[in-house]
């Protein structure tokens, strides 16, 4: 696919994007990549309590340098810390927590998404490949809403918004709404419907690279 | 009661050796997530026994040198039960090359099948995997969502324009031969004490064994855990040993202050 060079949003931007929707007060969980850059821009003033799927509630920025604990970690395996008011648990009752609904948002990476919200993002299929399912699966079975924060196209510039996911799925209608490089949009019994394109990007070209239909915002008229 | 605190790993496997314990193509148990909360000891004396053809049951596969990669680097395990094993040359190769078998279970089910299996509960039903690969094969069935359930719908029927049911995939319990857990701190009863993301698998495991080992940081005195604070109470456990483990960390991740 030939493509013009379109600047949109920097990986930091559509983390930042991304975070002014987070409401205050939500129990978040935030997946590996992109996703974890949300934290550093929720808005000051709200209040933000993050999980993770090893087992803590309240979960906080990386160490200091000379503080780290070998045991608190995050479900990346990295460093972090527990905040005032954090909680530990194991692993059936964290996952309790994601199933039973008991979390107000997660935020996933893709390799692709469909028009029904189906989601694709732990193993492309292919022979050589080592599937990653991990916490995924239960993420978009349980979680009340599900965020996508992804690159519109693949490095390849294939689309990764997709009438139909052509990877193994990691569920079915489970998507909420995806941020991308050039656009935030929802998924709808529509299909995807735009929310509002990136700074100097034109609707002709978010269409042009999704590979579905995309439906004008609400309200507006084309 | 006999205290349940051993002097080595040395002795806690002779003895499991002398019960009979350790049979190649037994399934095992091994706590902890990536690095964290691993029986590392264990894990080491596991190989050291020369036991074979292992099935374990492991969020992950450790790496290449460390936790449960040592007992890939012997071609000690036959199956791995995981949702995750990336970071480990040795897992990708033998998998690649069909050695290994690797069944991937989503983490929360993999949770939960431990937690099931060990509570008596031979299969449940959940609404992870549903319309995914990881559920071909497996029993299906529709049920309303529990939390749009307060009036038991799901035995008596709902009245119309209530949210549709969704589909749920069922999925077995699990228990095993054995469980080789991480705990902080035991006292000679069994009585266990996890710290902080150390906890994650080691809970359920402790639970769903038929010989359950602990390798903890610290013994103490019978009484010295208020019982409001015990984890997994100590009918759950056949042995402790206090070990003094290297604590590896796979990803440091530090700022400056």
């Amino acid at each position: 696919m030939s493509q013009t060079q379109i600047n949109g949003r920097t990986r930091e931007e559509m983390a930042q994007r991304l975070a002014q929707d987070i409401a205050d007060g939500s129990y978040v969980n935030l997946g590996i990549g992109i996703p974890e850059l949300i934290a550093k821009f929720v808005p000051e003033g709200r209040e933000v309590i993050y999980h993770t799927e090893n087992g803590l509630l309240g979960m906080g920025p990386s160490p200091i340098k000379g503080e780290g604990d070998p045991e608190l970690i995050n479900a990346g395996k990295r460093q972090v810390t527990a905040l005032p008011g954090a909680a530990f648990f194991h692993h059936a009752d964290s996952f309790a927590m994601i199933r039973g609904g008991h979390l107000d948002l997660s935020v996933l990476g893709a390799l692709q998404v469909s028009a029904e919200g189906d989601l694709a993002n732990w193993s492309t299929g292919e022979p050589d490949a080592i599937p990653a399912v991990g916490g995924a699966m239960d993420l978009v079975a349980g979680v009340k809403k599900v965020y996508v924060i992804t690159q519109h196209c693949t490095k390849e510039g294939e689309p990764k918004l997709v009438e139909r996911c052509t990877y193994p799925l990691t569920g079915r209608r489970v998507v909420d709404r995806v941020y991308t490089d050039l656009a935030v949009i929802d998924i709808t019994p529509d299909g995807f419907r735009l929310v509002e394109l990136s700074p100097g990007v034109d609707f002709e070209t978010v269409q042009e690279r999704t590979g579905a239909t995309l439906l004008p915002a609400d309200g507006a008229t084309r | 009661m006999r205290s349940k605190v051993c002097a080595s790993v040395g002795e806690v496997f002779g003895g499991l050796k002398a019960r009979g314990v350790l049979q190649d193509g037994m399934t095992v148990h091994v706590g902890g997530f990536g690095l964290c909360g691993i029986p590392e000891q264990l894990i080491i004396a596991l190989r050291d026994s020369g036991v074979r053809e292992l099935t374990c049951i492991s969020n992950n596969a450790g790496v290449d040198d460390w936790g449960l990669g040592l007992l890939l680097q012997t071609r000690q395990i036959r199956k791995m039960v995981s949702s995750y094993v990336g970071e480990n040359d040795t897992f990708e190769r033998q998998f690649l090359d069909g050695e290994l078998q690797v069944e991937f279970n989503p983490q929360g089910t993999l949770a939960e099948r431990i937690r099931a299996g060990g509570a008596g509960i031979p299969a449940f039903y959940t609404p992870t995997s549903a319309g995914t690969p990881i559920a071909d094969g497996k029993e299906t069935r529709e049920f309303y969502r529990p939390r749009d359930d307060t009036r038991g719908f799901n035995r008596a029927g709902a009245p119309a324009g209530h949210p549709r049911k969704i589909e749920y995939v069922m999925e077995t319990g699990l228990f095993a031969d054995l469980a080789l857990v991480k705990a902080h701190r035991a006292d000679p009863f069994g009585n266990l004490v996890y710290r902080k993301t150390a906890r994650n698998f080691n809970a359920m495991m402790a639970t769903a064994a038929r010989v359950v080992i602990a390798e903890v940081d610290e013994v103490v005195d019978l009484g010295a855990i208020e019982p409001d604070q015990v984890h997994t109470p100590g009918s759950y456990v056949d042995a402790v040993v206090r070990t003094v483990s290297e604590k590896r960390i796979e990803r440091r991740t530090v700022r400056e202050a």
